[in-house]
């Protein structure tokens, strides 16, 4: 067959994207190269929803962004998501930085962000008291907010999926070939064939649009390295608290997660390599040094993971929203604000489709609602994962509900489960077992992720 | 809403020995609540013998030292639920727990034993950089595994932290036909009991590479190598002496946290050293009536003391429901000069002697255990040598108790 829609790539911008095309009478397809989806930037990123301030007047992101941060409660409601207006707070610590806060705030009002003010060092330890004493002011924005950002991309792709858009798991795209007006994209698993394709492959977002000839733009990884405290500090601040942004972003920051935790980071590095996802000693100590400078008693012993994202950054620093060929739309370097500005660029792309020929035409049977899998009821109260609650219902429910959950990681992204402080040392040999039985598999078949992570090596003699 | 004389959560070790001594000391309401679908805890999947020698003057397996102790709760009657998950309880003693059969229930306790036991640390603690593949397993999780699901984790194996649960595993991943090619262990000394050492390492020329830490964590799927590197004085990485090892497994055993959560929730005071709640002699918290007992009070070295301990807390439970606990005393006790923590951290009654347990921070030799109040030594003792990794105590008999001047002692240690 072919499709209307091939989307590369299931991060949060091609699940949006797909979501969004979702509502009309068209064929679509996700192809992603992993075992899940979310499994870049929009796995391991902050999950703010960012006010709008910081991006530069006239550009897509600080478009996306404003767009993307109105759209997001009303979205995250539809599809049964935590969503948190928490409020954020950008620090300043000498005299001089007032400057830029004035700065933040009048881009912020020329983006059309409302709900901000610049308040002084009092009023913070008002709303926040562990903030440090010696932030002398800060521009406090009461629009920005919270999400879980992998909760937000798998409800996103399951509701899609809900209306018939396909996904095509640990897919990678080859090459790109056109063929009478129809694209044939060669994977690892088959060759799909569709009238448009829609790159959103986030790191490789520049070697997908190389395959159809256009090499103007290139990605670099810039990495970010996080620390995740345990949930026994939640209320440790309410708000997400930055310092006043560098050339690197946003810097460190403290915010607390929909789930309860606190989460420390990121760390800014451009980077050549991007696998590399490893979390570094450096790395782990400039987010503490850092983090300290901001919020005062944080225990650090109680971190109780740490990961790293990759985020996809070109060089002009904006959006990089493009045709390069008929019927091919680049989504790239979709880096901070992305998670907000996903919901709204997934506006603009069904848009820019429409554009380009396609025709909208919204399909009757759409369902508003996630369509979740019904499990017997009793199986809700057998408790697998004790550090977050999870039952054995809510694992059997992901693995059966779309996007369906087919590793141990996976199933920890939907439930939670082994995301607490034990960090699956106790659930993990049940959710093995679980997953085989529900999979239909042998157990030494079941995955920690992708590839060959087989979590156990044989039986025993 | 069902009420109770007793409810005793955990059927672990502490929470078995706990109900068969409250029993004993004529308490029949009572029941155990565990989450697993056996009594009998950890104990079950630790399949090597070596327990029991103080308590049984025999060497048992941990299933057969479970069942001692199942045995004895299924000839007296002493009801239990299994599948069960406490989820909260409240401050007047409420308990909610789950469980397939029966939904959400809840029971009122004139009195609680808390017997949650401990978890193990997570690479996540550890703040280990690297890559994220499959193969990074405590301990624990492996033995798991192993011994309940008959399922092998690795083929080379790299263990970090030398516990007790690490030097066992050694030797079972060993005997399963891995091939086991260092123990790595930040401190100067092993942590684990030195018999554990001799047999489990030794005996199957294991290395021990005592100050060592993992410090690097390499492949993408599945686990490929780790750095090792040699650490200072003080803990830190020695850079230069990073040295790569093969390996598709790594196992954690770098130390046990005592389950607390349902502890904290219920606003009991806590002992930042042990982890574990501040108890009185009798083993009972901050709030009255509730006990605690077992790995979720402090992590023990032997199954043993666990069960001795229990034993304590649960005749003071039926004490407590027989209205017949006397509390006229309340003497602090404190860990001074080298010694991390003390159970129990108050004294509430001189009426009886007191053992109080303690570890000290570092291996010592020569040791002199002194207790003293705020003017006088009142308590003098003598050890060869004392080593953290292995519980000490010492006994306080009546009279010592009532010569305490003051509300405070505190326990120090000198040695060389």
């Amino acid at each position: 067959m072919v499709y209307d829609v091939a989307i590369i790539g299931a991060g949060v911008t091609g699940a949006m994207t797909a979501r969004e095309l979702s509502r009309y009478e068209l064929s679509v397809c996700v192809i992603e190269k992993e075992s899940d989806v979310a499994m870049g930037a929009s796995k391991a990123n902050s999950g703010i929803v960012h006010a709008g301030f910081d991006a530069k007047s006239g550009t897509l992101k600080a478009r996306f962004n404003v767009e993307g941060s109105l759209m997001m409660e009303k979205i995250t409601k539809e599809l049964g998501v935590k969503y948190k207006r928490n409020g954020s707070m950008v620090l300043a610590f000498r005299e001089e930085e007032r400057d830029v806060l004035l700065e933040l705030y009048e881009r912020g009002i020329r983006n059309g962000v409302g709900g901000l003010e610049i308040i002084n060092g009092e009023r913070i330890r008002e709303l926040e008291e562990n903030v440090s004493d010696k932030a002398l002011y800060a521009l406090h924005a009461k629009t920005g907010a919270i999400v879980c950002p992998y909760e937000l991309t798998i409800a996103a792709m399951g509701h899609a999926m809900d209306n018939g858009v396909e996904l095509f798991l640990e897919s990678r795209v080859l090459d790109i070939s056109c063929d009478n007006g129809a694209f044939e994209v060669e994977t690892t698993k088959g060759t799909i064939k569709a009238r448009y394709i829609i790159n959103a492959a986030g790191l490789y977002a520049d070697k997908i649009s190389r395959m159809v000839g256009d090499d103007s733009f290139e990605i670099t990884p810039r990495k970010g390295e996080y620390l995740l405290l345990d949930k026994e500090l939640c209320g440790l601040v309410g708000h997400t608290i930055f310092k006043v942004p560098t050339k690197m972003g946003k810097g460190v920051l403290v915010s607390p997660t929909v789930d309860g935790n606190i989460l420390l980071g990121p760390t800014s590095e451009d980077i050549y390599d991007k696998e590399d996802t490893q979390t570094t000693r450096v790395g782990i100590e400039k987010i503490i040094n850092s983090a300290a400078e901001c919020v005062k008693n944080i225990p650090f012993g109680s971190v109780i993971t740490s990961f790293t994202g990759l985020r996809a950054t070109t060089k002009n620093g904006d959006f990089l929203i493009t045709a390069p060929k008929p019927n091919f739309l680049n989504l790239a370097g979709i880096d901070s604000p992305g998670l907000t500005a996903a919901p709204a660029i997934a506006v603009h792309v069904s848009n820019m489709l429409k554009d380009m020929g396609l025709e909208l035409v919204e399909k009757k049977d759409y369902t508003s609602t996630r369509k979740i899998y019904q499990v017997e009821k009793s199986r809700y109260n057998k408790m697998v994962c004790r550090c977050e609650k999870v039952s054995e219902g809510k694992i059997i429910e992901a693995i059966h509900t779309n996007p369906k959950a087919i590793t141990v990681d996976a199933i920890k992204r939907r439930t939670r489960s082994g995301m607490g402080r034990c960090q699956g040392g106790f659930c993990m040999p049940s959710v093995v077992s679980i997953l085989a039985r529900e999979l239909g598999i042998d157990v030494c078949e079941v995955r920690k992720s992708g590839g060959d992570s087989r979590i156990v090596v044989g039986k025993k003699e | 809403m069902q009420t109770k004389d007793l409810v005793i959560i955990g059927g672990g070790p502490a929470g078995m020995a706990a109900a068969v001594s409250a029993y004993g000391k004529g308490i029949r309401d009572l029941l155990i609540i565990e989450r697993d679908e056996s009594l009998g805890g950890i104990l079950q999947q630790c399949i090597h013998n070596g327990f029991g020698l103080h308590m049984f003057k025999e060497e048992l397996t941990g299933p057969e030292y479970a069942w001692r102790y199942e045995k004895m709760i299924l000839d007296l009657g002493i009801p239990f639920k299994l599948n069960s998950m406490v989820v909260d309880i409240s401050k007047d003693k409420v308990i909610t727990y789950v469980n397939e059969e029966e939904g959400e229930v809840k029971i009122k306790a004139k009195a609680i034993i808390l017997a949650m036991g401990c978890r193990e640390r997570s690479r996540g603690a550890l703040n280990i950089p690297g890559t994220r593949p499959a193969g990074i397993y405590t301990a624990g999780t492996a033995q798991k595994f192993i011994n309940m699901m008959g399922l092998m984790v690795g083929r080379q194996v790299v263990i970090l932290g030398s516990g007790d649960i690490g030097l066992i595993m050694a030797r079972r991943m060993t005997l399963e036909g891995a091939s086991v090619k260092a123990v790595c262990e930040i401190m100067p000394y092993s942590s684990g009991l030195a018999r554990n050492i001799v047999q489990c390492l030794d005996d199957f020329n294991i290395p021990l590479k005592l100050g060592h830490t993992v410090t690097k964590i390499h492949g993408k799927d599945r686990l490929e190598g780790v750095t090792i590197s040699k650490v200072d004085e003080n803990r830190r990485p020695i850079p230069g002496t990073e040295e790569y090892t093969e390996c598709d497994t790594l196992l954690l055993s770098v130390g046990l946290i005592p389950e607390n959560e349902l502890t904290k929730g219920m606003g009991i005071e806590l002992d930042g050293s042990t982890r574990g709640a501040v108890v009185d002699q009798n083993r009972e918290t901050s709030l009255e009536g509730v006990f605690s007992c077992g790995n979720v009070l402090h992590v023990h070295d032997l199954v043993d003391y666990v069960s001795e301990e229990a034993y304590i807390a649960g005749e003071a439970a039926a004490r407590y429901i027989k209205g017949e606990r006397v509390k006229n005393n309340n003497i602090s006790v404190t860990a001074s000069d080298n010694v991390s923590y003390v159970v129990p951290q108050r004294i509430t009654s001189d009426k009886e002697k007191v053992k109080i347990y303690f570890r000290t921070k570092n291996e010592l030799d020569n040791v002199q255990i002194i207790v003293s109040d705020c003017e006088n030594v009142v308590y003098k003792a003598k050890r060869r040598k004392t080593k953290p990794g292995e519980m000490e105590y010492v006994t306080m008999a009546e009279d010592v108790l009532n010569n305490i001047k003051g509300n405070e002692i505190s326990l120090k240690v000198i040695g060389e």
